[in-house]
């Protein structure tokens, strides 16, 4: 069985943004990148723990992004996997993202392809899903655990106000949260054999974006906090009711 | 030619902000001099489809196929894009939310249409169709301009406040010609949490972390919570302590939440848990240390111990609701 974990370079969280070209672009001098924690804790991890437990045969990586990404997709291939593959290619546009991918993908005979829930720079969510649509798979969102019976995967999965689990055939797309597996660190030896595994670059399939970003803003300044004196809280409740008007 | 809003019901039962997106669809609509239609799947009364009239709706296409009251992606997308190229709509809203991200992107792929995930505003349609989003777990904005004929918005769920109106939308029924595949995800088990408010929806939050010390004291978070309708929640050392439920984490690897109060006790405000609150519209914190760098995203701060301060906030909520 082969898997594919889709991955994205990220701003590590603790970065501070920064605008430039009068707002339209984020400077990303000085800006530490890191793996996608949804895409490498979650999908990447499951994928090594059902290689490590004889269920799946291969696993492979893939992005979408320029040469720059290469530093955090080998550090990844530390924690395991056989290879990864890089598409050539910038986007902003997860419907972009999709169709490179899944022109990548449609040939690779995938049985299961996973995803992170979400990227935490855009925030969109809509990558896996719309891979799914482009493959004629199914799509199951915000697992919180993955299990294997013969062909067919077993998800837990949030769904509003509650939780269900779902029985679905392979192939399928599943996007992972929390749940479904734990953070892993790399050892010497993963360290050692990542260097010389393969990281494939493709050039990317002709798209064209139906979405620009045309511009940035910074949130407002917080106003600064009210305190109030801890022996006081009906204080607390009448700005809760008069000032905030939330209660 | 009309806007079309996808509306979710919970046992049939239409909630708040299935109205807020039917509102944001209308008044797209209307500064376009067209319609608003809300599709609507599964079983549900007509009574209830007909008040989305009060939100802008003038018309509701109900899918009424009983296999629709399970969530299945393909299954609602095919019925969207139906509805869609029935109504000849090049604008189509759901929610940022479970559902909509499990159909929002598919009918974006099958109408060719550019996306915008998280959609904090109106387009803009002056220069182009411009919609504001967070980006960087709301660590600033971005602006997204939709160049295709037809456009799919994912509207972030409480960002506009709801006015109820008057007028019932008319009813017509819509037959969607579901393929088998549609239906391939089978579901084995649901667990529905029932009598608690889902922490999604809540418009009021108390959530507590390592200041808590430990399990035995989620009494008082509990007791503020029932008192002012919220949902409870929690940082992420302690759902990794199993002090609390993984559902309840909130922050970077866990859930994000936008509720209008979110009182933090005992969280010190890391950056990770930051990510996933900074929606709130107002903040409350309480901690004993006042360098907690939670107080600077803070409205309101208490620096106190969250044993002390957190049952006399309780008792001032009752005091409150008692002379209200």
């Amino acid at each position: 069985m082969k898997i594919l974990v889709c991955v994205s370079q990220v701003p590590d969280t603790s970065t501070k943004i920064i605008l430039k070209d009068n707002d339209t672009a984020i400077n990303n001098q000085g800006t530490t990148f890191v793996l996608n924690p949804y895409d490498e804790w979650y999908a990447l991890v499951r994928a090594l723990e059902l290689k490590e437990a004889g269920v799946a045969s291969d696993v492979h990586l893939i992005t979408v992004g320029r040469a720059d990404v290469e530093p955090v997709i080998r550090k990844v291939l530390a924690l395991g996997g056989d290879e990864a593959v890089r598409i050539d290619a910038d986007s902003n546009d997860s419907f972009e993202t999709a169709q490179y991918i899944a022109a990548y993908a449609k040939e690779g005979g995938y049985h299961l392809i996973l995803c992170g829930k979400e990227a935490i720079d855009y925030n969109n969510g809509t990558t896996g899903v719309m891979l799914a649509e482009l493959l004629d798979m199914d799509f199951v969102g915000f697992a919180a655990n993955i299990q294997l019976e013969g062909d067919t995967a077993v998800i837990t999965r949030e769904i509003e106000g509650g939780e269900e689990t779902d029985a679905c055939k392979l192939p399928v797309v599943i996007a992972c949260q929390k749940g479904v597996a734990e953070a892993r660190i790399p050892n010497m030896r993963g360290i050692m054999a990542a260097r010389t595994k393969p990281l494939k670059v493709v050039a990317p399939a002709a798209v064209l974006p139906l979405t620009t970003i045309v511009g940035y803003a910074m949130p407002p300044a917080k106003a600064g906090v009210k305190l109030i004196d801890p022996t006081d809280m009906d204080q607390l409740v009448q700005l809760l009711h008069a000032e905030a008007k939330v209660i | 030619m009309s806007v079309l809003v996808l509306v979710e019901h919970t046992e049939g039962i239409i909630k708040a902000k299935n109205f807020e997106a039917v509102q944001y669809a209308a008044t797209i609509a209307k500064q376009m001099g067209i319609t608003a239609t809300a599709v609507v799947f599964g079983a549900v009364a007509d009574a209830e489809m007909e008040k989305l009239g009060a939100y802008g709706a003038t018309k509701v296409l109900h899918v009424a196929d009983k296999r629709l009251d399970d969530l299945h992606g393909r299954a609602y997308a095919a019925a969207v894009t139906a509805a869609a190229k029935k109504e000849d709509s090049n604008i189509i809203i759901t929610l940022h939310d479970i559902n909509g991200r499990a159909v929002a992107p598919r009918v974006a792929v099958q109408l060719n249409a550019g996306l915008v995930a998280g959609a904090l505003s109106y387009p803009d349609t002056e220069k182009g169709f411009v919609v504001k989003r967070a980006v960087f777990s709301g660590k600033a904005f971005a602006f997204v301009n939709i160049t295709s004929d037809v456009k799919v918005i994912m509207l972030m769920p409480n960002t506009f406040p709801v006015a109820e109106g008057s007028g019932k939308a008319t009813i017509e029924k819509l037959d969607v010609a579901f393929a088998d595949k549609d239906f391939n995800v089978k579901v084995r088990s649901l667990d529905k949490v029932t009598g608690e408010i889902p922490l999604s929806d809540a418009r009021l939050v108390v959530s507590g972390g390592r200041g808590m010390k430990g399990p035995e004291n989620w009494g008082l978070i509990e007791d503020l919570a029932k008192e002012l309708g919220a949902a409870t929640a929690c940082s992420r050392p302690v759902a990794d302590a199993h002090w609390r439920p993984h559902h309840e984490h909130v922050g970077q690897t866990g859930g994000t939440i936008r509720p209008d109060l979110y009182i933090a006790a005992g969280i010190s405000g890391a950056i990770q848990h930051l990510a996933g609150v900074n929606g709130s519209k107002t903040i409350v914190v309480i901690n004993k240390d006042p360098e907690a760098p939670f107080f600077k995203a803070a409205n309101y701060g208490v620096v106190g111990d969250v044993m002390d301060v957190l049952p006399r906030l309780t008792e001032a909520v009752k005091k409150f609701k008692q002379h209200k």
